[in-house]
C-alpha cells in the first residue's frame, strides 16, 4: 500500500478583488511506505501548501489526496501521521518530556505506557538527560529534536515535516540529518520532507521532487538512493552519487525556472 | 533563547529565574521601591520648608501650591491623625478605628466588583476568541463602554436599583457601587484576556487540529496556559480599577461606610486648622489597592510555571 497519493491536485487561492494565486496544480505524487521523499523549490513554489493538503489542514480545490488509502481527514483523526514544522511549537508551560507526551495524553493513551513510550522517545533524540527541562532551557537544535520525539509519540507511518531544520545553523543542521536519518531507519516511517536545501534534500531522500512558481507544480522528480554499497552516513556527503544527486537536483531546479511562464497571477 | 548546540553533554542549560539572581533581583526591587518612597516623601517636605507660603499665581491660574500648613500637613501629622477621636466628644471613634473599618467596608465591594468585572470580562474575551464575528461585533462597545462618564451611570444605576427587589432583598447602593467598580474592572480584563487567549501561533494552534481535538479542549490545553502571562497584569489592572471604581463610586452614590464618602467628609469637615485630617482616608484607600494588587501578585506565585519566558 502507498502512504501517499495525491492526484491531479490544484489549489487556488481566492486573494480578494478576483486575484487568485495557483499555489498547487496537476500535482501527481506517491509516496511508498517508508519511503522518504523531500519537496524542494523556491519559495513560494507551494511545497508547504502541497504538505498541508496531505496534513488536513488545507484542502485541495481539486483532485484527491489519499492516506494510507483514506482521505486526509480520516487519516488525520486516526493520528496515522505526525508532523513538525520549522519551529518547534512547544508548550512552554510544559516540560520536555510532557510535551512529548502530549498527543499520547490527548487521546487517551494509559499513563504508565505513555510514559515508557516517552523514555524510548528521549532516548532516540538524544535528549534523556533533559526530560524534566523546560523548553526555554534548550538551544534550537534541542527544541527542533523535541518536537521530532512529538511527533512520533504515537508511531505514526508516516512524518511530514516542514523545514524543520530551516531555523538551524549549518553545523547543527548536519548533525540532525544522520540522526533523522537514523531514526527513520528505526521507525520505519515514510517522510514527506520540504526544504530548500539541495545537499539536504539528497542526503535525507529516496526521491527528490522539483517544484517551481506560479503556478506551484512538478517540474522532475530525482531518484537519489545511494548505489549499492554506500550508507546513508558521513561518508555519502563525500561520495560521487551524492554530488551527481545533487547536479541533477540543480539542473532541474535551473531548467524549471527556465521555463517557467508568466502564468497564474504574482504572490502577494 | 537557542544557546551552541550539542548533541552531547557539553549544552549548558541556562535555568532563568533560579534562586540566586531572582533574590537578588527582588531585594533590588524592594530597595527601589522603599527609596521612590522616600524621595516622594523628601520632595514634599522639602517644598514645605522652602516653598512660598502663599503660593505663586499668575493672574488667576495657581502655577505653584501654597506650602503652608493649612494646605501641605507633614507627612507625619498625616500618620500622628490616625489616634485622634474623630469628634470631640467623649468616647468617640478614633480616627484611625473609622478609617479601618471604611477601608475594610470599601475592599469588600471592590473585591465583589473586581470578581464579577473579571468574569464578565473573561467571558467576553473568551465569545471574542471563540468567533470573529463576535469579536467584530463586541470590541467596539467594549471600548466605548469606558468613554461613558461614571457621573452619568452613577445615579441612573442608583434609580434603576429602586425597581429592582426580590421577595424581601432589595437593590441597594451597595449594590450600585459594586456595579460602578464591576463595570472599570471588565474593561482591562476583557481586553487582556482577548490579548492572551489569541496569543498562541499558528503552529501551535495547527498542531490541536492535527491531533483532532475540540475548540474546548484547545481552549483548556492551549489557550487559556498561554493566557496566563497577558491574564495577571490584566488581573492587576482590573484589580485596581476596581477599587478605584468602588471608591469613586461610593462619593458618586452617596453610599456611607467607606473610604470614598470618609474623604469627602473629613475634607470637609478638616477646615484650614487640621489639614491632616483628610489623609487617614486617602491612606486607607491606598492600603486597598496595595491589598489587591498584592492578591493578584500572589495568583502570579501560584500560576509561576505558566509564565516561563515571560521575561525571556
Ligand atoms: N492562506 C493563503 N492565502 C493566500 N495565499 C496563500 C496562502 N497560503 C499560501 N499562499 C500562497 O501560495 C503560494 C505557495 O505558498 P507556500 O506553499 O507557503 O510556498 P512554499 O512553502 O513553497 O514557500 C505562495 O504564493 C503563497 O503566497
Ligand atoms: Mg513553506
Amino acid at each position: 500500500m502507498t502512504a501517499v497519493a495525491l492526484s491531479g491536485v490544484e489549489r487556488i487561492f481566492r486573494t480578494g478583488k478576483g486575484r487568485q494565486v495557483v499555489a498547487l496544480e496537476a500535482i501527481d505524487l506517491t509516496v511508498g511506505e517508508g519511503e522518504f521523499v523531500s519537496l524542494i523549490g523556491p519559495s513560494g513554489c507551494g511545497k508547504s501548501t502541497l504538505l498541508r493538503q496531505i496534513a488536513d489542514l488545507d484542502s485541495p480545490t481539486s483532485g484527491t489526496v489519499s492516506v494510507f488509502g483514506k482521505t486526509a481527514r480520516q487519516a488525520r483523526l486516526d493520528h496515522d501521521y505526525g508532523i513538525a514544522f520549522q519551529q518547534a511549537g512547544l508548550l512552554p508551560w510544559r516540560t520536555v518530556a510532557a510535551n512529548i507526551s502530549l498527543p499520547l495524553q490527548l487521546h487517551g493513551v494509559e499513563k504508565a505506557t505513555a510514559a515508557a513510550r516517552v523514555e524510548q522517545l528521549l532516548e532516540m533524540v538524544g535528549l534523556s538527560d533533559f526530560a524534566k527541562s523546560f523548553p526555554d532551557q534548550l538551544s534550537g537544535g534541542m527544541q527542533q529534536r523535541v518536537a521530532i520525539a512529538r511527533a512520533l509519540a504515537e508511531q505514526p507511518k508516516l512524518l511530514l515535516m516542514d523545514e524543520p531544520f530551516g531555523a538551524l545553523d549549518e553545523i547543527t543542521r548536519e548533525r540532525m540529518q544522520s540522526e533523522l536519518v537514523r531514526i527513520c531507519q528505526e521507525s520505519g516511517a515514510a517522510v514527506v520532507f520540504v526544504t530548500h536545501s539541495i545537499p539536504e534534500a539528497v542526503f535525507l531522500s529516496d526521491r527528490v521532487v522539483v517544484m517551481s512558481p506560479r503556478p506551484g507544480r512538478i517540474v522532475g522528480i530525482v531518484s537519489t538512493t545511494p548505489v549499492a554499497g554506500v550508507e546513508r552516513g558521513e561518508a555519502y556527503r563525500d561520495d560521487e552519487s551524492f554530488f551527481h544527486g545533487v547536479q541533477e537536483v540543480r539542473h532541474l531546479l535551473h531548467s524549471g525556472h527556465a521555463t517557467d511562464g508568466p502564468r497564474g497571477e504574482g504572490a502577494r | 533563547m537557542p544557546q551552541a548546540d550539542g548533541g552531547s553533554e557539553s549544552v549548558t542549560t541556562v535555568r532563568r529565574g533560579e534562586r540566586g539572581t531572582s533574590n537578588r533581583a527582588h531585594y533590588r526591587a524592594a530597595l527601589l521601591g522603599v527609596a521612590g518612597i522616600a524621595l516622594a516623601a523628601s520632595a514634599w517636605e522639602l517644598y514645605k520648608a522652602f516653598g512660598p507660603q502663599a503660593g505663586v499665581t499668575v493672574g488667576q491660574t495657581i502655577v505653584l501650591p501654597r506650602a503652608n500648613d493649612g494646605v501641605m500637613p507633614h507627612i507625619w501629622q498625616m500618620f500622628t491623625e490616625f489616634g485622634k477621636p474623630v469628634t470631640a466628644g467623649t468616647g468617640s471613634q478614633t480616627i484611625g478605628g473609622a478609617v479601618l473599618a471604611a477601608t475594610w467596608f470599601t475592599l469588600r465591594l471592590a473585591g465583589t466588583g473586581w470578581i464579577v468585572g473579571v468574569i464578565i470580562g473573561f467571558a467576553l474575551a473568551m465569545l471574542m476568541t471563540r468567533s470573529r464575528v463576535a469579536e467584530a461585533a463586541a470590541l467596539p462597545w467594549v471600548v466605548v463602554s469606558q468613554t461613558v462618564p461614571l457621573i452619568a451611570i452613577a445615579p441612573l444605576l442608583a434609580g434603576w436599583g429602586q425597581y429592582l427587589h426580590v421577595g424581601s432583598w432589595q437593590w441597594g447602593l451597595p449594590q450600585s457601587v459594586m456595579v460602578i467598580s464591576a463595570y472599570l474592572a471588565f474593561y482591562p480584563m476583557s481586553i487582556g484576556a482577548l490579548k492572551g487567549l489569541t496569543s498562541p501561533d499558528v503552529y501551535q494552534l495547527e498542531l490541536m487540529h492535527v491531533y483532532g481535538i475540540g475548540w474546548w479542549r484547545t481552549f483548556l490545553r492551549l489557550r487559556l496556559p498561554a493566557a496566563v502571562p497577558y491574564l495577571l497584569p490584566a488581573l492587576r489592572l482590573a484589580a485596581t480599577m476596581a477599587v478605584v471604581g468602588a471608591v469613586v463610586g461610593e462619593t458618586s452614590v452617596d453610599l456611607q461606610g467607606g473610604v470614598g464618602y470618609l474623604i469627602i467628609s473629613f475634607q470637609q469637615t478638616a477646615g484650614l486648622s487640621d489639614a491632616a485630617r483628610a489623609w487617614p482616608p486617602i491612606i486607607g484607600a491606598m492600603v486597598d489597592g496595595l491589598i489587591a494588587a498584592g492578591v493578584v501578585a500572589l495568583i502570579g506565585v501560584l500560576l509561576r510555571r505558566y509564565r516561563r519566558g515571560e521575561n525571556a
